[in-house]
């Protein structure tokens, strides 16, 4: 119970920061829409091409959003030396890790939800048959992505090059997620044709649980000096 | 030197800490302790560490070698305990710029899961006579201001051992004088004190006891009115 309001607490002052300042969650949103629009002015795209490019488009606006929330997020904690702050509290590491990647997720879900919406008036496209599916896939993806992005935000915020190293740290471990998001939420927009919609979920779900579940168990070393 | 420890039953110690940075030893085995109702001034030159020293009895910071004790207890494998019982100013205030004195104090509260937690934080307000700015953006604030708030922010769980960095920093003469006055009164209230500041003066009308830092090494733990203050090269106001 003590857990939940220490999450509760880090998740609701994480949100009145940015309710504060604004910063985070409008660049993350204009920015993956400028990616997702420059796709749609680049390639003038059939209904079948639409199917294949847009999911790649769709996530590597995601990815690219991500990237700047996750950097923003620290920005907060690393000015006053806050995160320092926050370890002379008797709280669990884990918990610190927990309310920060659930507030990088809501942050997250809110951006994807714009793109997405932009994405169907750009490309003309309708979510709605795959809703669902879609909506396990986008949750599941961005779980393991902000997961990720919430530990290696946190090694990069120490370290000079931070917004440079969060992306090279980043990436190459969440390449996983993403291509398992790519080419389910491809599947679901195309109405699973081999008629196993649930297998791309689960792998999706799968990857990122063990990386939540890693990211969660090794951030306590993240935190020591 | 008088032995390190020869105070007795002290409940946060370092024992034979050693810390490194790269190559550079910033404390080299150091063995020192600090009790319940005791204050003292931890004193050297710049680069002495005694930054390093009370961040790691902070639990901030860890040591390349020796341990840190907190009633008798190796501090890594009970952090929770010492840190409910410790408050920390640093030089850093760790405040969010985003947010009020109070909502500050608020979420640092919530951490240490306090209870009452308004009245609380209306007391600590009151101490460092912060009531009229408790609504003003820690951004806002001046240096001094900050530092009181900062002060608040150690002080809301009511601790027993408080360790200030340079505490005076930034504060105009008065908020000084009701500073050392509050701290003056903690060993009364059966609580520990570890400060550091440079106005040696400053420091000896508050603290019974002196830890003498130089390049990482205790030169001196003892009482300060028996310090060897020309060994030390301290040179006191009134000769």
């Amino acid at each position: 119970m003590n857990s939940l309001k220490i999450i509760w607490s880090i998740v609701m002052k994480d949100l009145r920061v940015e309710w504060r300042n604004r910063e985070t969650l409008a660049s993350m949103c204009v920015f993956g829409l400028l990616i997702i629009f420059l796709f749609n002015f680049a390639f003038e795209t059939a209904h079948e091409e639409t199917l294949r490019l847009l999911p790649a488009v769709l996530w590597v606006a995601i990815a690219f959003a991500g990237v700047l929330g996750f950097n923003r997020a620290f920005a907060s904690e690393r000015e006053n030396a806050c995160m320092e702050g926050m370890t002379l509290a008797p709280v669990d590491p884990s918990m610190i890790f927990v309310g920060k990647m659930v507030a990088n997720l809501l942050f997250l879900g809110i951006a994807e939800v714009v793109m997405a919406f932009a994405a169907a008036l750009w490309f003309n496209f309708s979510f709605l048959p795959a809703l669902g599916q879609l909506i396990l896939i986008a949750f599941f993806g961005t779980l393991g992505y902000a997961a990720l992005g919430t530990i290696f935000g946190a090694i990069a915020a120490n370290t000079r090059m931070r917004e440079v190293m969060l992306t090279v740290l980043q990436f190459p471990i969440a390449f996983w997620i993403l291509i398992f998001s790519i080419d389910a939420t491809g599947n679901a927009m195309r109405g699973n044709p081999d008629g196993n919609w649930l297998g791309g979920v689960g792998r999706v779900g799968g990857i990122s649980l063990v990386f939540t579940v890693t990211s969660f168990l090794l951030f306590e070393y993240v935190l020591e000096e | 030197m008088p032995p390190a420890d020869h105070i007795a039953k002290p409940s946060l110690q370092v024992r034979n800490v050693t810390k490194f940075f790269g190559d550079l030893a910033a404390l080299k085995d150091v063995t020192l302790g600090i009790s319940c109702g005791e204050s003292a001034l931890l004193y050297g030159p710049n680069g002495a560490g005694k930054t390093t020293l009370m961040r790691m009895l902070a639990s901030l910071a860890r040591p390349s070698s020796g341990e840190v004790l907190f009633g008798g207890r190796n501090i890594e494998q009970d952090g929770a305990s010492a840190k409910s019982a410790i408050g920390f100013v640093s030089h850093a205030t760790f405040l969010y710029g985003e947010l009020t004195v109070r909502e500050n104090l608020k979420f640092f509260g919530s951490l240490f899961g306090l209870t009452h937690l308004e009245k609380r934080i209306d007391a600590a307000l009151e101490m460092f006579d912060m009531r009229e700015r408790e609504d003003v953006f820690a951004r806002d604030l001046s240096r001094g201001l900050q530092q009181r708030a900062s002060l608040a922010r150690a002080f809301l769980h009511n601790p027993d051992f408080v360790i200030l960095d340079e505490p005076f920093t930034g504060l105009d003469h008065q908020s000084v004088k009701k500073l050392s006055d509050l701290l003056q009164r903690l060993p009364e209230q059966g609580k520990a004190l570890l400060f550091s500041t440079h106005d040696f003066e400053q420091g000896a009308a508050i603290a019974s006891r002196l830890i003498a830092l130089k390049v990482g090494r205790v030169r001196y733990n003892g009482p300060l009115h028996s310090a060897p203050f020309e060994r030390l090269g301290i040179v006191r106001a009134s000769g």
